[in-house]
């Protein structure tokens, strides 16, 4: 009978620290659990007494991989509660520059940190030997949405001119048209890795669960929208709660999510389940090719999810750049607004799926309650529950390779545990 | 296998990770330094742990007992310990929590479960053990920190100014933000980030740290024109450097 004992104490390769668990007794399963295990950071807690103005800057701290997704959602927010309308332009911008954080996490993610495991590796840095030319794109990739937000916001990690009512800096005619011709010789930097995606064996599990994400009736949704799941409901984003429904686990410094059913997933799988015919045709070739017809049920081919949206960002990218190139870029000050008390939620879908913040300001525009829900908490009662599947499917297999196994599991959902161990919050009242 | 090369780790604490991504952007365009030095534990992008190390990169705040524990075996460890980031430097955006009373704060996020969750307030990795040197920033300037590995290698002084942001501000040529009414920590703030808010239009927020003797050092002219004092530019920088403010209320006290 087996018995088994697996205990990875920080997980590698993903952002922030969690821990697999597995003790399996005589072919009985005592305990398979991922736990989050990172130090709390309280953000929620702490942003309350600080202006308006600062609240995007700092919730962008949550995470170094996400930054312009959490600055964009507090923006969404902050906006909504004091009522700004953006102009086009920035609009268009807050786009691009999203579509930039994109590229850059779903790069770092499939190159960086789940091709190692296909390729024998333990990191990226034996494949500068082996696998030269992967290692290359993926290094040119990363630099050019890199160098996207950074014409935009100042930098990609922490961008400086994201502000109320729009940016502090516009960036000049030639930066775009110089990045996009980047961008139209990066299509064939996606179409190679959506043939390297294509040959990987991908480990065969299939279970299916409820698929949640941002939709818009005319676009593929990265920003605002509506909540929407694979289940058929649909909340306004101010409805959140009722997808959400957090709760504290003992073992775990992240709080869990379940809506329909025990558990859901959010991030690149689900926004393709349920948005697959808005996206690029050219990234809804590439799905074809890497097999992906909604709705796909296997947790591991998220990873390819996220080559079809860098696909689909590309090309999206190429095509706001053709449209802020035709209107013209003019520098603009950020939208005017009136500062009164008021309460409101915005909500992106970032790489890692969606995410929510939700502040209330008093008549001075200072923060008195604040809640954010980040993806990562949402996909880990999800997580759970397929190793929970996938244990006994793989149980008279190697110590080693269950390991492996479950860790690339886990390294599918891309969790980003530094966002997850502090942002959450039990009643909000 | 012993290559002769220093073998380097890089270790995080409470922090957004931010700084090792940094990291890794930065050795992307400097491949020649993964020929200088050997990186035997990187978390974040490898599964290869090594504990072998001279050189140690910490990223993150201290924030609960257990965090001392694991700061004070990986000196013992290591020859150099070198501060990455504000969190690590300065106690950074953690801090703000700092401003709050803990138990308020634990049961804010965690309600009656607080007490599942172990914390105290954050501080600056040097408050818990001896640092030999320190990368400013939230995030870290990539640059910089390549300039800081070299001079470690070589066995030099880490080359991080002492002077303020304005410095680098008025050599951009940049619009002064005080002349459009708002209000920038770059007079008290240290430079290195080539005033990298400024430039696009943002007020320095501080990450960087205060630069030494303020009073002495500050960019006085620019406060003078806005009328501001030193000390009244220095109670604005809570976002990063509460850490620093608390203590130096401490001291006066
Ligand atoms: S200093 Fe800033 S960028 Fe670096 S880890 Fe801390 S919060 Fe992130
Ligand atoms: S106060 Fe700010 S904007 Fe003005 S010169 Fe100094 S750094 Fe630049
Ligand atoms: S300008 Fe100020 S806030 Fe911005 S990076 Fe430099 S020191 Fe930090």
């Amino acid at each position: 009978m087996t018995t088994l004992n697996v205990n990875v104490h920080h997980v590698t390769r993903v952002e922030g620290h969690g821990s697999i668990v597995v003790d399996v007794k005589n072919g009985e399963i005592k305990e398979c659990r991922f736990e989050v295990v990172e130090a709390p950071r309280f953000f929620e807690a702490f942003v309350r007494g600080r202006p308006y103005s600062e609240l995007s800057h700092i919730t962008s701290r949550i995470c170094g991989i996400c930054a312009v997704g959490h600055a964009t959602a507090s923006l969404e927010a902050t906006e909504k509660a004091m009522g700004v309308q953006l102009t086009e332009q920035a609009t268009l911008l807050r786009k691009l520059m999203f579509h930039g954080e994109i590229i850059d996490s779903h790069i770092l993610h499939t190159y960086y940190l789940v091709a190692p495991d296909f390729l024998g590796a333990g990191s990226v840095i034996p494949l500068i030997e082996t696998h030269r030319d992967a290692v290359l794109l993926a290094l040119r990739v990363k630099k050019l949405s890199g160098d996207l937000c950074a014409i935009i916001g100042g930098r990609h990690t922490h961008p400086c001119a994201l502000t109320v009512g729009g940016f502090t800096h516009t960036p000049g005619e030639r930066e775009l048209r110089e990045i996009q011709a980047r961008l139209v010789d990066a299509r064939a930097d996606m179409d190679a890795s959506v043939d390297l995606f294509a040959s990987l064996p991908w480990p065969e599990f299939e279970r299916e669960t409820e698929y949640v994400s941002l939709h818009k009736d005319d676009e593929y949704a990265f920003i605002g929208g509506t909540v929407v799941t694979s289940d058929g409901f649909s909340y306004p984003i101010e409805d959140y709660k009722q997808v959400t429904n957090e709760e504290c686990v003992p073992f775990s410094t992240a709080k869990w999510t379940h809506h329909n059913r025990d558990a859901y997933m959010v991030g690149a799988l689900a926004r393709l389940n349920n948005n697959h015919d808005q996206l690029h045709p050219r990234a809804q070739a590439a799905a074809a090719k890497l097999g992906l017809r909604p709705i796909v049920t296997n947790p591991f081919l998220n990873s390819a999810a996220q080559v079809v949206e860098m696909v689909h960002c590309v090309e999206d990218s190429i095509r706001i750049i053709d449209e802020l190139l035709s209107r013209g870029v003019q520098p603009e000050a950020p939208a005017p607004f009136k500062v009164e008390a008021t309460e409101a939620v915005g909500s992106c879908d970032v790489p890692r799926g969606i995410l929510f913040h939700h502040y209330v300001y008093d008549e001075d525009g200072i923060c008195t309650r604040a809640n954010c829900i980040i993806p990562t908490n949402q996909n880990m009662a999800n997580l759970n529950a397929d190793m929970k599947v996938l244990l006994p499917q793989i149980l008279d297999r190697p110590q080693d390779e269950v390991r492996h196994l479950l860790e690339m599991l886990v390294r599918a959902y891309d969790p980003c545990i530094s966002c997850s161990a502090h942002c959450l919050k039990v009643e909000f009242v | 296998m012993d290559n002769g090369k220093p073998k380097v780790a890089f270790f995080d604490f409470a922090c957004c990770e931010g700084c090792q991504l940094t990291v890794i952007d930065s050795l992307q365009t400097h491949l020649d330094l993964l020929d200088a030095i050997e990186i035997v534990q990187f978390r974040e992008a490898m599964s290869e742990k090594g504990e072998n190390y001279q050189i140690a990169f910490i990223e993150g705040s201290c924030t609960r007992q257990e965090d001392e524990e694991r700061l004070h075996k990986i000196r013992d460890q290591a020859d150099i310990v070198v501060a990455l980031g504000a969190c690590a430097h300065l106690g950074g955006i953690n801090a703000l929590k700092n401003l709050h009373p803990l138990e308020d704060v634990r049961k804010w996020v965690y309600g009656d479960k607080a007490a599942w969750y172990d914390t105290y307030p954050a501080r600056p990795i040097g408050a818990v053990i001896e640092v030999d040197a320190f990368i400013p920033g939230c995030p870290i300037d990539r640059e910089e920190f390549v300039r800081v590995v070299k001079a470690l290698l070589l066995g030099t002084k880490p080359p991080i100014p002492d002077y303020p942001v304005c410095v680098e501000c008025k050599l951009k040529e940049n619009v002064c933000l005080f002349d459009l009414g708002k209000i920038c920590l770059g007079p008290v703030t240290r430079a290195g980030c080539n005033a990298i808010c400024p430039s696009y239009g943002a007020a320095c927020e501080g990450c960087r740290g205060l630069i030494p003797n303020p009073n002495e050092n500050a960019m006085k002219d620019v406060l003078a024109k806005a009328g501001l004092t030193v000390e009244e530019i220095m109670s604005r920088f809570t976002m990063f450097n509460t850490y620093q403010l608390q203590e130096r209320m401490a001291e006066e006290e």
